[in-house]
């Protein structure tokens, strides 16, 4: 019997769990695939409504969640098996290794200027580039560098071996193994988020064929200021800013022959996000969103459209979008139509708000854990009315995306639910304790 | 995981040891340690670290400074521990990065090494030097000297501070027995918590009482949560006081007194937490769209009770209207919730129509809504005007019902819901889209009720002849959040609902530590939302009750009883309600509740309030220093 509790998921949801779990006096392991926690809300640019910079008010969060004494966080780790029940669970653990001792390593990144390795770095989109040696991003918890194996020469080669000697404390270890760790819990949260969807196959929005239509992620990267480009929106065939703008929403969600016949639910309110900062970073920015719904249906949210209207010059077009371009100046024209007209019109960039996807890994996680999917691949509730966060399987939980689609206060809320599930499992089977 | 009766000490905070004897501000020397970081290229390549290190000795006090290429490595905190115990320091300076992510770091090495922790002071050389100073090399190293000269300066002054422990009672109180009540009370109770669940009703169930069907389940409403109600009427842990208010609370997180009224007589219970689970009304759009004049103009919530009470007339042409009173009607928002409960509804008619509509052998209403539920519902909340013209719906000939939902946008967020509203069209239910510009008209036209609407492709005006409309209408705080919310110090919004602490962050939270909100108390939400938003609350409730104690903030805020004139302005300015007047009428800081967050400081006009470890004195004298060369 164990009443300890694992939470599988480094993002906002699972961070939520950990830190109510272990301010109870509960010890957790959270699990994080990549190297750093955080997740997704680390890469957004702003969050709505209120246009708050999202790193800077998850960073503290990730901070404490690290230095937490109850919580044991696995980052660059994977979930490889899962046996037994409620309060008995064994949880087989693989710690990739990164080939930087974590202890040793205090995050200077002294090392990865000297890298002679450049690959595109994913936490950025691919946009920007990182070092075979890399930091994922500056806010990055834990402050430790890790190897990417794939790419380093000394795995490949086994020359160069730059970082090894340069490194004053050591801490670059090119014999560390991988390991695989065997733990005890009472309890399972799952909270693994979402993948975004490569919007390539729906060609009819031009997506890795017109140089100028990215997807919103990028976006994001591309507005944040300690992104690729330092804050500033570049078109892929010049390098030049914008002046106009165009948003597409419902890219491969809400449409059932691709397979993604949901909403994403948060993409109305971040398209009118994106089209207010771009007029916070130029004044003479102009705005268009094509939507076939404007979903602002949260708290604040519909105020928020309205002031993107009033305050931002943000136009709003109630229609379905297509893309072609401009073959001379490689402008993206948006096609589309007004009461049955079809109507033209060319911007300089185009954003694609594209489907946010249950995790690739989502199918894996319920196979070993032995919890069901729905015929999306969320991780199907116990009850969707009354037990929500519950499972089919007692002592297994789920908060955030994974389950459904919803926004960070959503999945903070669902962070907590989970917590106080798991929490209440582990007592009831831990009596003896 | 520990059990509530027996709190045990959060692992990583330390016993409070009795600081060694330090050093009073000129009451004894001072022996102040200057430890400055390289952060390896991070300071060190841009702050001439060695220079700023002989600088330092030269300041009044310090008896002791160095260099760490890293100072929160491992090697670096052993190399400032020794150093304390060494050279006997009593104050000890971090000249590197930021207090929020090392302060506690380099605290607990202080403590470590039998120091005080408040006797630490950082300098940010990084974040507010090195690193926006990366071309001014010369300029960045003068700063960072300038910077830790007025930490030297404020380390001076500083004195030890103690950290005060308040006991938590292991009881909540849950107001409001909604699904989001129902769902706090059952998780804490569940997680060895006492409850009281305080109902004004005589029923549990809240608003889910009213409704028919639920758009994902398969059983009725009150079927479906009866379940969750018969579990906290029987959970041992659980008190119920139904036909109950909450009368009166007073008091901080870990120690609320609250008085219960029930039926005259009130019962005092003392609560470490509060959970405010009051729920929201329907907003009747009284003069919309007809409602009131004509007697088939329903709304929503009218719509489920006739249906659940076995009373719908016979109707067979039903046009919804979406965003009735909301989205800038009435009410500004967006109720969230009434697009998927127009779809519920209107696919429940469609498939029971056969049954609703007589087939089932039970006696019918034959002439318009004449329910005595709905009349003394909407009697109670308003004198209504009295009904004209209202007259009989034709019989609907059997086949299916044409329903038609007037909307703006259709808000199924989701995956749940959109495959709902998938359903619905293809059940033929019509969607027709409108502008607030041009909003659809209702009117009586024979007996049938005529509804007028621009259509946006065609651009022409069209009639659509309906037995009856229903009105979707949004959630509204009801008239009681306003006392609730004075009584127990929390926010409410613009939109009457309550305002949690952080709408990102802490979305069920308030500032105030000890009291939490879930369901439409802070905003529409369907039953799904507002169980996961009660078992939230149930955590974060749960969390001061687990531990047994709060650890009040040492930084606080702190009154002089013999300057303070009792003004008041301190008591209105604090964003946590941690501070009271006493009988003596003296502001009092309630030291569990105060953030030290200096409003009440900044404010008080008699500078009767001082900011522990952030005095005047000691901030001017760090002002000063900073602007000593500028001087």
């Amino acid at each position: 019997m164990s009443t300890d509790i694992m939470v599988i998921g480094g993002g906002i949801a699972g961070i939520q769990a950990s830190l109510d779990i272990a301010d109870k006096g509960g010890k957790v392991y959270l699990v994080e695939k990549t190297p750093s926690i955080g997740g997704r809300m680390a890469q957004l640019d702003k969050t709505f409504p209120t246009n708050d910079c999202s790193i800077c008010i998850l960073a503290p969060k990730m901070a404490d969640c690290y230095s937490h004494p109850n919580i044991d966080v696995l980052t660059y780790s994977e979930v490889m098996g899962v046996e037994g029940e409620a309060g008995n669970f064994k949880v087989k653990v693989l710690k990739k290794a990164r080939y930087v001792d974590e202890a040793k390593c205090t995050g200077c990144e002294e090392c990865a200027v000297k890298c002679p390795v450049k690959v595109p770095n994913e936490f950025d989109q691919g946009i920007g580039e990182r070092k075979a040696i890399y930091m994922p991003f500056a806010q990055a918890v834990p402050r430790v560098m890790t190897i990417d194996k794939e790419h380093c020469t000394w795995f490949l080669k086994e020359k160069c071996g730059a970082c090894k000697i340069l490194c004053e404390r050591e801490a670059v270890d090119f014999d560390q193994k991988d390991e695989e760790v065997v733990l005890d819990v009472g309890s399972i949260i799952v909270a693994i988020g979402y993948d975004l969807w490569d919007p390539t196959p729906a060609t009819e929005y031009g997506y890795g064929k017109f140089p100028n239509v990215f997807t919103g992620m990028e976006y994001e990267r591309m507005i944040n200021a300690s992104g690729p480009t330092g804050g500033e929106m570049k078109r892929r065939s010049d390098g030049k800013r914008p002046y106009k703008l165009a948003f597409i929403q419902c890219v491969g969600s809400r449409n059932p022959q691709l397979g993604h016949a949901y909403c994403c639910s948060v993409c109305c309110m971040f398209s009118t996000k994106e089209a207010m900062l771009a007029r916070e970073h130029h004044d003479d920015i102009d705005s268009t969103i094509f939507y076939k719904d404007m979903r602002a249906f949260g708290k604040g949210f519909f105020e928020y459209v309205e002031r993107a209207k009033n305050d931002y010059g943000v136009r709003y077009i109630n229609s379905d979008a297509t893309v072609q371009e401009n073959p001379e100046n490689h402008n993206p024209i948006v096609v589309y139509d007004v009461a049955g007209r079809p109507e033209k019109e060319e911007f300089d960039m185009v954003v694609l708000a594209t489907t946010l996807i249950p995790r690739e890994g989502a199918v894996k996680v319920a196979e070993m854990i032995g919890i069901p999917l729905t015929e999306f691949k969320f991780f199907e509730s116990k009850d969707r009315i009354l037990a929500p966060v519950d499972t089919a399987k007692e002592g297994v939980f789920l908060a955030g995306y994974c389950r459904e689609p919803m926004d960070i206060p959503e999945s903070v809320t669902e962070g907590s639910a989970a917590a106080a599930r798991a929490v209440e499992t582990v007592l009831a089977k831990g009596v003896s304790v | 995981m520990e059990q509530p009766e027996q709190p045990a000490e959060t692992p990583g905070e330390t016993e409070e040891q009795p600081p060694e004897t330090p050093a009073e501000p000129g009451s004894e020397d001072l022996r102040i340690g200057v430890f400055v970081c390289h952060c390896g290229t991070n300071i060190g390549g841009f702050v001439d670290v060695p220079s700023v290190v002989e600088y330092t000795k030269t300041l009044p006090d310090v008896v002791f400074a160095t260099g760490n290429l890293y100072s929160c490595a491992e090697d670096g905190l052993a190399s400032i521990r020794d150093a304390i115990k060494e050279h006997k320091l009593n104050r000890v300076i971090v000249a590197s990065c930021t207090p929020r992510t090392h302060g506690p770091l380099f605290q607990g090495v202080c403590e470590e090494a039998g120091l005080n922790k408040y006797l630490f002071e950082f300098a940010n050389i990084r974040e507010q030097c090195s690193w926006v100073h990366m071309k001014e090399k010369e300029e960045a190293t003068e700063k960072a000297k300038d910077l830790v000269r007025s930490a030297v300066a404020k380390a001076a002054l500083l004195v030890p501070q103690e950290e005060m422990k308040v006991d938590v009672v292991p009881r909540s109180l849950v107001i409001g027995g909604g699904v989001a009540g129902l769902s706090a009370a059952l998780s804490l109770a569940g997680q060895r918590f006492d409850v009281h669940l305080v109902e004004k009703e005589s029923e549990l169930g809240g608003f889910t009482r009213n409704l028919n069907s639920l758009y994902l389940g398969e059983k009725s409403a009150e079927e479906t949560i009866k379940p969750l109600i018969d579990r906290v009427m029987s959970h041992e842990n659980i008190t119920v006081h139904l036909n109950s208010q909450v009368g009166d609370v007073s008091g901080f997180i870990g120690n609320f007194d609250t008085t219960i009224v029930s039926n005259g007589s009130s019962q005092e219970v003392k609560v470490g937490t509060i959970i405010i689970a009051t729920g929201a009304l329907e907003y009747l759009p009284d003069g919309l769209y007809g409602y009131g004049m004509y007697d088939n103009v329903v709304t929503l919530t009218e719509f489920e009770i006739l249906c659940k009470s076995h009373k719908l007339p016979k109707v067979n042409k039903v046009a919804f209207i979406q965003c009735v009173g909301s989205r800038g009607q009435d009410k500004s928002y967006c109720s969230r919730i009434c697009c998927v409960i127009s779809i519920k509804n209107a696919l429940y008619l469609t498939e029971k129509y056969a049954e609703l509509m007589g087939d089932d052998g039970a006696e019918r209403v034959e002439v318009g809504v004449s329910v005595p539920e709905i009349a003394s519902r909407r009697r109670r909340r308003r004198r209504m005007a009295v009904a004209e013209g209202a007259g009989a719906p034709a019989a609907a000939p059997m086949g299916g019902p044409e329903i038609t939902i007037f909307n703006r946008d259709v808000m199924t967020y989701g995956a749940n819901h959109e495959v709902y509203y998938n359903e619905a069209r293809e059940k033929r239910i019509r969607f027709v889209r409108y502008t607030p510009e041009n909003r659809p008209k209702v009117t009586q036209e024979g007996d049938k009720l005529a509804v007028t609407y621009y259509h946006e492709t065609l651009k022409t005006e069209r009639k659509l002849l309906a037995d009856m409309v229903v009105l979707a209408t949004p959630l509204v705080a009801p008239p009681d959040a306003a006392k609730l919310s004075k009584m127990l110090k929390v926010p409410i919004g613009r939109d009457g609902f309550f305002l949690e602490a952080h709408v990102k962050l802490r979305p069920i939270d308030f500032a105030t530590d000890g009291i939490f909100v879930c369901g439409t108390a802070r905003g529409p939400a369907d039953i799904t939302e507002s169980v996961a938003q009660g078992l939230g609350t149930a955590s974060r409730a749960a969390i001061p009750m687990a531990r047994g104690f709060i650890q009040a903030e040492a930084i606080l805020a702190q009154v002089d009883p013999q300057i303070c004139t009792g003004c008041g302005t301190c008591v209105a300015n604090c964003p946590y309600g941690a501070i009271r007047m006493t009988e003596e009428g003296v502001a009092e800081v309630l030291a569990a509740a105060c953030k030290g967050c200096g409003c009440c400081g900044a404010t008080c006009p008699e500078k009767a309030i001082t900011m522990m470890n952030y005095t005047d004195d000691q901030l001017l004298a760090q002002g000063r220093s900073i602007l000593q060369g500028a001087l």
